[in-house]
Parts: structure tokens; sequence; C-alpha cells
């Protein structure tokens, strides 16, 4: 948080609502998240965390209010490959190794210039967990395999949903550590939770959803 | 930062795909297992007259292949649905539909090529004449691959309901139809020793026109089939 504030903001939400079947999830919810920033989405069970998510990375539409990517209405063909996202169920393959699913994450995604596949699974405590199936790991383990990807590959925006779900304290730890870097290096973070969670480096942007 | 280029991102998805259908080889197994015993209790069910079966060796072996085909069919998108696969395929940089066609192409290369190797086998068992084989195989190479590119938009267009099956099925046969009828139209000519590349070629310009727009279409269908 040391640049001056840009004239667009990365990302921004106006009078955002989302109804399902007429039912309203949320809404209407405002905010605004710069480069460099981090928010965390804070509700109970139900109140529509993984809904917003869903909608923010585009795979879901908002029906009502707006959704502005660098000050444009976002579609998937303006901000694909810049935002990652992590949500409860991981994208790995359990038939594969840790070590198989990070090579096709960066053969889609792409690679980011410094570190490979072997030093993001040791940054994760995943070393030595590299050639096994991923179906013979803890639920913890997949959760640090799944965020060894958001080491290797090129992004702006981590839409982390529930990052600390399964995770012991080392875990939990870890996940803080890899927003700050993330957020040192002028990405930007979206994480929700339902706990009470401290991060590194001063206090996030809150937003509290109500069901 | 390099942003992946479109090719190996391609061999990326089909590697994983094929790896994945090696790992879980029993499941390949299955159709041709399937294939096998169907061609086994034809002669039994009709018994052992020559003629007879020579004449429905090549419709015999065709509908087989085609069904066996469709026992893996609607399994081609669902473990991607389930474990988030997809969506992390859509949110990547890459456009879905080549990646779709990446997979309709793993599917294909897994279910309906250990078909068509046995195919020759199969039609041995029910004497169709060796003539006749050439034309058996080629139509197989055309129809499987049609088969598996028009029941992938049927899968994904039902990807978003609980119980597909049933919808699946019916909405399938009237698209085997067409594909079961140049392809047994090609065999029955050769059988009968006339000129048989007019329907080889309809199946051809089917698959042509389906290789272009079913990846499109599976694209759409799955961007929809999310969006709830």
């Amino acid at each position: 948080m040391t640049a001056a504030p840009p004239a667009t903001p990365l990302l921004e939400a106006r009078a955002l609502c989302f109804h399902r079947q007429d039912e309203p999830v949320f809404g209407p919810l405002d905010f605004c998240l710069d480069a460099g920033e981090l928010t965390l989405i804070e509700g109970d069970n139900g109140s529509g965390k993984t809904t917003l998510m869903r909608i923010l990375t585009g795979l879901l539409h908002a029906e009502d209010g707006e959704l502005l990517w660098r000050g444009e209405p976002l579609h998937r063909d303006r901000c694909q490959g810049e935002i990652v996202f992590l949500g409860h169920q991981l994208g790995l393959k359990s038939e594969l190794t840790p070590r198989e699913n990070l090579r096709v994450a960066i053969g889609l995604h792409g690679h980011r210039e410094h570190g490979g596949i072997d030093a993001a699974l040791a940054e994760v405590g995943l070393a030595g967990y590299g050639d096994e199936p991923v179906r013979r790991l803890s639920a913890g383990q997949k959760k640090r395999a799944a965020l060894a990807r958001l080491l290797l590959v090129p992004s702006v925006l981590w839409l982390l949903d529930e990052p600390y779900a399964n995770l012991d304290r080392t875990g939990i730890e870890l996940v803080n550590r890899l927003l700050a870097d993330h957020i040192a290096r002028g990405g930007a973070a979206l994480v929700t939770s339902h706990g009470a969670v401290s991060f590194h480096g001063g206090e996030p942007q809150r937003i509290r959803m109500h069901s | 930062m390099n942003p992946a280029p479109l090719a190996p991102a391609c061999a990326a998805l089909l590697r994983r795909d094929l790896t994945l259908a090696w790992r879980q080889r029993g499941d390949i197994a299955l159709p041709v297992l399937y294939a096998l015993i169907v061609s086994t209790l034809f002669p039994f069910a009709l018994g052992p007259d020559l003629a007879l079966l020579q004449r429905i060796a090549g419709g015999a072996v065709l509908v087989t292949v085609l069904l066996a085909m469709l026992l893996a069919l609607d399994a081609m998108f669902r473990s991607d649905i389930e474990d988030g696969s997809l969506e992390q395929l859509m949110l990547s940089p890459q456009p879905l539909a080549p990646m779709l066609g990446m997979k309709i192409l793993a599917h294909w290369l897994t279910t309906a090529l250990p078909l068509i190797v046995i195919a020759p086998l199969l039609a041995s068992l029910l004497h169709l004449p060796a003539v006749v084989m050439p034309v058996l195989l080629l139509a197989l190479l055309l129809a499987t691959p049609l088969i598996s590119l028009l029941g992938a938009v049927l899968v994904a267009l039902t990807a978003g309901s609980r119980r597909s099956g049933m919808l699946l099925a019916l909405m399938l046969l009237p698209l085997c139809v067409p594909v079961v009828i140049f392809a047994a139209g090609a065999l029955a000519a050769a059988q009968q020793g006339l000129p048989w590349i007019a329907p080889i070629a309809w199946l051809g310009a089917a698959l042509a026109l389906a290789v272009v727009l079913a990846p499109l279409a599976c694209a759409a269908a799955l961007r929809i089939a999310l969006d709830s």
C-alpha cells in the first residue's frame, strides 16, 4: 500500500446483487479493489461468499449491478489469465501426482518467470510428496498442492475461497505468507472466510455479507 | 510472465487425459469387453447359418461398436466438473473450444480406437467377407469420431442436470441414426460389389463439419451448465 491508488481500481463492484430463482442470495454490494490490496469477505455459511467468488471469476453472471475490471465491464476475454481462482473444488486430478497436476496448470495458464515446480512444492511443504498420487494425500496436503499452483502461474488477482479450510497452523501461516508476498509484488487478493483471520502487514479491507 | 501459447496447452491437456485414462485402464477395457461379448453372442442366438451371419456381420459390428462407445460417453466431462478441473480450464487464458476438442480427441483415442483395433476380430467372428473389411474399418474411422463429437455436445448440454443419462440416450438416438445409415450403406454396397465411396464421403463431410462446430457448441453448452 505504498503507491498512490491508480485512477481506475482493478476491480470494482457497484450495487452487485444476485438472485437464485427470485430468492435474493446477496447484495447490493459495493466495493473497490486496487492492486496491492487484500480484501477479506466475511459471512456465515450460506451468506453467498462462494457465489460472489464465482461471479468474480466470470463463471456466474449477476443480473443486477455492475462489475468492472480495470474500469470496463468484467468479461472473461478481458481478465483471462489475470485471475486465479482457488475454490472448494481444488481442480486437482486425484489419479495424477501433484507434480503432474502442476505441470498441466503451467501448460494451461503459463509459467511465472522464477521458480520451478520443485521449489513451489517445497515452499508449500510438500517436498517429497511430488510423485505421490493426489488421492493418497490428506485433505490439508491436497490444499497445499493447490496452493502451489498460485506460486507457479502468472496472475494479478487471487480469488481464494476458504483457503484456510483443512489447514493446520503452519498451513494457515503459509497462506498468510503467500498472500503477503503476492500483495508485496503488487497483486491483489480477495479471500473468503467465516472465521477470524489475522494477516501480515496491516488490516485488510473487509466486506461483510449478510444472508 | 510467460502467457501459455495454445499448442503446448493443447498438448498438456491431451497428455493429462491420456495419462488419466492409462491410470484407469479398467475403464478402457469395459467397452472392448462389451463389444466382444455381444459379437460372440450373435452366432449363438442366430444359429450357425453362414449366409445369414455374413449378411448381417457388417451392420452388427457397426452397431456393436457404436453402442460400446456410448457406455463411456457420459463420463466425458463428469470427473472434470466434479473436481473443479473444468472451472480451472475455463479460467485459463486459452480458448475453451480447442481445449474441449482435445478432451474429445482423448476420449476418442481411449474408447473408440481400441474398438476399431478389435473390429476385424469381431467381424471375423461373424464371418464378414474379407473384401468388406477395409470398408468396415474406413466407415468406423469416420463414424466413431462423429459419434464422439455429437455425443460430446449432448453430454455438455445435459451436464447441468442431475439425472442426465436418460435424457442423453433420448437425444443421442436421432443423431446416431444418420451415422449408422451412411456407414451401413457403405458396407452393404461393398458387400454387393457396388461402389461404396458416396456414403463414406457423406460421413467424411459430416465429420469435417462436426470437427469445427462441435467443440464450439460444447464450449457454449458447458459455460451455460456451470452458470447456475
